[in-house]
């Protein structure tokens, strides 16, 4: 990423910044990614991402998380060491529900948020790149590869600006 | 077009502007301790000092500086951690059930109420440690390959099952919570300089705010809350369990897990306004806590207690209709033998007081809601101390009749609760934001006056 060299577009309001989104990919600009302090509903779609399917580990955490515990409780009170109470079974499923179900959630629950900082690269050690500081305050931010974009600097500062950017900045990373 | 239905309250008050927001709330983890601070801080160190040394007086001696006897072998103990675990519940059911429920009023309170979670289920595991009575034996709760012969846990057992339960309830809370931080702990770092910038900057794992990280991160938090909702019912159902799956008249009923769930959250969301009605003045965030907020929390409590109360009166018709002698007596004996004044302190608390939340007049004002909270959380202590030593002191044999006097070890140990409890509430609301500000500015547009413009469309 060395030397590459960004425009980054500020904005004041997040709706603004939606439409800005829209209008800029529209013009065939390629959009690096957006910045916000909070999240903004339809900004993914806009950018054109897919749906986060943070869903399907969960689920597959989870069904781990229920075959263990079935495991353990099985192997232990019905193989390894079967205690006869009163001649009932070794292994009454019932019972098991508790343990069988705070082990799945424990899992999905787990599993799915790790999978999440390990899919944005979020850790203690994680060195991200800010392109303005305001964006995790009051400002929408937009930055904008200009190596992986054909217009030129002009023209995507003119976008910007047409469509609400309070500021238009150039970083270099 | 942006539309805002004209019947809602504001949820934010004087117009508030995103940078009003991270201002408010960052000051006073930027800023040095106030002196209010450090004197209820060291208030609560003491506190929690001498409730240490009296916890380790216990583990020294014994558990019998408690005032059990042979009949009655649970008592303020179990009562704590029941206790505790309930106050426990209102965290993750204002920032999951509210979440699915989208109620955008707890943007303002979730991250105390998440934070108080967590301590107070910390309270409830140290007294399970503490009755014990070997605590250095816990780790025999744990299913672990041992020395001893492959002895396993009996996964037959309530207890077990509340071992599973609590810690599981433990851990996803502080990942739910430390999952809300990011954003904001981000918003932290990047007004800091120099030594906060750097440990804010590893809480703050590298947030950004990117589009495609906030739409995952909206992803993780509603199944998050989808995970949590069924586990913060099933904490207390399991707690329940731990009487009901027993043979003792008055314990063995199927009433308990809703029962005990509902008292929970009455438990809960009284404790979460008494912090949120001193943090609000404290820190002066009066027009993030409004008096629409308090007015919501009050509409629940009245909820939840009439739910008890309920629960309460079916104990006794069923009781009454099983037919069962040793049942009956139990409950009678509960609102008319030796320790009726505990019965009658959980039934004015908990079922009547609260009802004085119809008026709109009595919902709206602090001081009343600060004291009613108080005498919730009181009446939810003795429905706790009812349901446990009520059912013990007279048991199936009459020579083994007694009654239960707390000593010394019995209310230190309790205070010692309190002291741990405040001291991290109090050393959270310094370090860490007590709002959460990036969902405070999510919902800042439909719900402050800043916008007038955009609500005129609708109104």
């Amino acid at each position: 990423m060395a030397d590459s060299k960004y425009l980054v577009g500020v904005f004041d309001d997040g709706d603004e910044l939606l439409h800005a989104v829209e209008d800029i990919r529209h013009q065939g600009v390629k959009i690096h990614e957006a910045y916000t302090p909070f999240a903004i509903h339809g900004l993914d779609k806009a950018l054109g991402y897919s749906f986060p399917r943070m869903g399907v580990a969960a689920f597959l955490f989870g069904i781990t998380g229920t075959c263990c515990a079935l495991l353990l409780t099985f192997w232990t009170m019905g193989v390894d060491w079967p205690i006869n109470v009163g001649g009932k079974n070794f292994f009454p499923f019932p019972t098991n529900i508790p343990i069988v179900f705070e082990l799945t959630v424990l899992l999905a629950a787990f599993g799915m948020s790790f999978t999440f900082f390990f899919m944005e690269d979020l850790g203690p050690t994680s060195k991200p790149i800010i392109f303005d500081v305001r964006s995790t305050d009051d400002k929408f931010v937009l930055a904008i590869n200009l190596a992986k974009n054909k217009l030129s600097e002009n023209e995507i500062s003119k976008l910007l600006k047409e469509s609400g950017a309070s500021e238009v900045n150039v970083k270099e990373v | 077009m942006h539309v805002v239905s004209p019947i809602r309250e504001t949820l934010v008050l004087n117009g508030k502007t995103y940078h009003d927001v991270t201002e408010d709330i960052c000051k006073q983890v930027e800023g040095k301790p106030t002196k209010e601070w450090k004197i209820v801080f060291g208030i609560s160190v003491l506190v929690l000092l001498y409730g240490a040394a009296w916890v380790f007086w216990t583990w020294w001696e014994g558990l019998g500086v408690w005032g059990l006897n042979k009949t009655v072998g649970w008592a303020w103990d179990i009562t704590n951690f029941v206790w505790w675990v309930g106050i426990g519940h209102a965290g993750t059911l204002i920032s999951a059930v509210l979440l699915l429920f989208r109620q955008k009023w707890r943007t303002s309170i979730n991250r105390a109420a998440e934070a108080m979670t967590i301590f107070a289920v910390i309270c409830a595991a140290s007294f399970i440690v503490m009755h014990m009575g070997r605590p250095w034996l816990a780790y025999f709760a744990l299913p672990l390959p041992n020395t001893f012969g492959s002895l396993w846990v009996n996964f037959n057992s309530p207890l077990v099952w509340d071992v599973f339960a609590i810690s599981t309830y433990f851990s996803v809370s502080c990942l739910f919570w430390y999952i809300g931080l990011i954003p904001d702990l981000a918003t932290i770092r990047d007004r800091a300089t120099g030594t906060r910038k750097k440990v804010y900057g590893a809480l703050a794992i590298g947030w950004t705010g990117g589009a495609r990280a906030w739409a995952r991160y909206e992803d993780v938090s509603l199944i998050l809350a989808g995970l949590s909702t069924p586990l913060v019912l099933s904490v207390h159902t399991i707690v329940s369990f731990d009487f009901a799956t027993s043979v003792i008249p008055g314990w063995h009923t199927t009433i308990f897990p809703p029962y005990f769930v509902a008292g929970a959250i009455f438990s809960g969301f009284a404790m979460v306004q008494n912090l949120m009605l001193v943090t609000r003045v404290v820190y002066k965030l009066e027009d993030y806590v409004t008096l629409e907020h308090i007015s919501l929390m009050n509409k629940i409590i009245t909820l939840t207690g009439s739910v008890v109360g309920i629960a309460y009166i079916t104990e006794f018709f069923i009781a009454a209709y099983s037919g069962v002698e040793y049942e009956q007596y139990a409950f009678i004996n509960r609102a008319t033998g030796p320790l009726w004044w505990s019965y009658w302190a959980m039934m004015t608390c908990n079922v009547l007081s609260p009802q004085l939340f119809w008026f709109k007049k009595v919902r709206e004002n602090i001081l009343v809601s600060f004291v009613m909270a108080v005498v919730v959380n009181i009446g939810m202590w003795f429905e706790r101390f009812v349901i446990i030593v009520t059912s013990l002191h007279r048991d199936y044999l009459p020579s083994s009749w007694t009654y239960f006097t707390p000593r010394m070890g019995d209310i230190s140990d309790y205070i010692f609760s309190f002291g741990f409890f405040f001291t991290a509430f109090f050393l959270f609301s310094k370090f860490l934001p007590v709002i959460n500000m990036a969902e405070v500015k999510s919902v800042l547009k439909s719900s402050s006056e800043k916008y007038p413009e955009k609500k005129k469309v609708t109104a």
